[in-house]
């Protein structure tokens, strides 16, 4: 089987200072990975890494064990099959719901295709079944600022859908939801995995244990500990750095 | 296709337009008693240059949120450019005399044609000067800005800083453009009189049209999803690199197509008024242009043209009537129009029209 991401010993810093410290991880297609740590753990950055928005100092980023990831932009990222969801819910705001989603749908992301771009039955039909997904296809003709905090997360989510990614990393999706609408999140992120491969930086323990999967917890740039959740967090090392002396 | 180019108020605008572009002309030429005067139809002439001029700008800062302060750059070189080939058309009848070099190059003691002077004696090669210079110069400026992702007020800097550049490039005698006197003094167009009635009223059709084709295109691109994936550009930058889209090849080409229209307005703008000067690259006329957008409402394309027709006739009736308080009477209309009007004039407008139209039964 092979790998869909593979970190080894990257490290990356800023002004002298060791966001990403020799860390190495594993991903495997399909995977449903959560990655947890405290504040300035680097989770962050070594998302701005694998999407190519930071350059690491050192070490390597594969994807599909072939394309090197340090090479490449946001925008290459994205066309590899890279989704990326922001901690705070980032659409466009002026556009509506359904053009959100238009506008992301897997097309040419060329300058003059995207000009003489003429949407299809199948892209319309694609477009609905993802507003179903998300459940906003009764809001499709709103504004996406008018949105609550919770639909603009679940939109994102449309949006990298839309895209067709193999990989999605998501950051912080359960922020600002309800109890009920973090469980469908949960849900929801659980049935992508398997086709897809997921990657979740999380902060909510309740969240983290709902989608019941993998977990790596980042300390000081690098790993510090790997397995599931009862495991890791029985750990006196996590116990010690997370969750508190 | 019609229906997604021509909305409501695109098509009372343009309607609006076609009924002056036939109205003016047979006012002026083949009504007796000239109800419409000559002075005014090279007045509105004007007014068309500059409202195409507007809309250039509110395509990239409208709906790609690029706030461009050196708009006046393009207009000015596509005017330059046009003006090259209506100096080279005065040929021998100059005050000098000179069969091939212009007045002030006479002057200046030159001897032959810098080369760049060369091939402009064609109207066509002409014309595309008046596109590919501007350009040309937005998408190598384009090209270095956004590639290095210079942004918002530093970008609005920049063009601030390139249209002065430019400014006090072209004030200088050894440039070979005239100078601070520019170029003027021109006799004919295509072999056209400039002086007389029947050219101007041609101008005036020429200006309404190039308008109209402004408008369509920038329509054109607004509503197709390129136009969608620039106002995401504008709300949400790192998330449209983030789905996949390459901004700065979004931006340089919405850019490059707004200066090539920026130019066209500058060289219908040269014969009209009958100069090109370097003050027309000043920095302080790039500004005015976001005040003519902003006032008629941002965004909206006919807004842009609306706002800069207001203003410049605002300017045309103060300035004759009282010139000291015209600067005043701009700043103020700036900022009341931002205050009280955020959506410019035309949005104004349209929501008071809204409030009286009779709410449609909506059947449940």
């Amino acid at each position: 089987m092979t790998s869909q991401l593979y970190l080894s010993g990257v490290s990356c810093s800023f002004d002298g200072f060791k966001a990403i410290n020799n860390l190495s991880m594993v991903i495997q297609k399909g995977e449903l990975h959560a990655v947890i740590g405290p504040n300035g753990a680097g989770k962050t950055t070594m998302m701005d890494i694998i999407t190519g928005k930071t350059r690491p100092d050192e070490g390597e980023v594969f994807w599909n064990e072939t394309v090197d990831l340090t090479k490449i932009d946001e925008a290459g990222s994205a066309q590899l099959g890279i989704g990326r969801k922001f901690q705070k819910p980032t659409v466009f705001e002026t556009l509506t719901v359904e053009d959100n989603i238009a506008i992301a749908l897997k097309a040419d992301r060329g300058v003059l295709a995207t000009l003489f771009d003429r949407q299809t039955k199948k892209q319309a039909k694609k477009i609905t079944e993802l507003l179903e997904l998300v459940r906003l296809n009764d809001d499709r003709a709103r504004m996406a600022a008018d949105l609550s905090h919770g639909q603009k997360q679940w939109l994102e989510i449309g949006m990298l859908l839309a895209q067709d990614p193999e990989l999605l990393l998501v950051d912080e999706p359960a922020a600002g939801m309800t109890d009920a609408e973090t469980m469908r999140t949960a849900d929801l992120l659980k049935s992508i995995a398997g086709e897809r491969s997921v990657v979740v930086v999380e902060h909510d323990m309740e969240f983290v244990r709902a989608l019941n999967c993998k977990v790596t917890v980042l300390h000081q740039g690098s790993v510090l500990a790997e397995g599931t959740l009862d495991h890791v967090s029985a750990m006196p090392e996590v116990i010690e750095v997370y969750l508190g002396r | 296709m019609f229906n997604r180019l021509i909305d409501r108020r695109m098509g009372i605008f343009l309607f609006g337009l076609f009924v002056l572009t036939v109205a003016v002309p047979v006012g002026n030429l083949a009504m007796s008693g000239q109800p419409v005067p000559s002075y005014a139809v090279a007045l509105m002439a004007k007014y068309l240059c500059y409202a195409l001029l507007a809309v250039s700008l509110d395509l990239v800062w409208g709906f790609a949120g690029i706030l461009s302060l050196g708009h006046g750059a393009f207009f000015a070189l596509g005017g330059y450019a046009m003006g090259m080939h209506l100096m080279r058309e005065i040929g021998p009848r100059g005050v000098y005399g000179d069969p091939l070099l212009p007045d002030f190059m006479v002057f200046l003691n030159y001897d032959a044609l810098p080369w760049f002077w060369l091939g402009f004696d064609n109207f066509l090669f002409a014309v595309l000067m008046v596109v590919l210079v501007p350009g040309l110069l937005a998408f190598v400026f384009g090209w270095l800005a956004f590639r290095s992702r210079v942004t918002g007020v530093y970008l609005s800097i920049i063009t601030q800083a390139m249209t002065y550049a430019l400014m006090l490039t072209f004030f200088r005698n050894e440039l070979g453009l005239g100078g601070n006197n520019g170029l003027t003094d021109f006799k004919d167009v295509l072999g056209f009189n400039l002086q007389t009635d029947s050219t101007r009223a041609g101008l005036f059709v020429i200006a309404a049209t190039a308008l109209t084709a402004g408008l369509l295109i920038s329509r054109f691109i607004t509503t197709s999803k390129l136009g969608k994936v620039l106002v995401g550009v504008r709300d949400a930058e790192s998330r449209t690199r983030f789905i996949g889209y390459r901004v700065e090849g979004f931006k340089l080409f919405v850019f490059v197509i707004s200066a090539m229209m920026a130019g066209v307005a500058g060289a219908i703008y040269t014969p009209v008024v009958g100069i090109i000067n370097p003050g027309e690259f000043s920095p302080a006329n790039s500004i005015e242009i976001v005040i003519w957008v902003a006032l008629g409402g941002r965004g909206t394309l006919v807004g842009a043209a609306i706002g800069a027709i207001i203003v410049a006739l605002a300017k045309t009736l103060l300035t004759g009537w009282i010139p000291e308080i015209w600067l005043f009477a701009l700043g103020g209309m700036f900022v009341l129009v931002t205050l009280f009007l955020p959506h410019g004039v035309l949005g104004a407008v349209e929501n008071t029209l809204n409030k009286f139209r009779p709410k449609k039964e909506t059947t449940v």
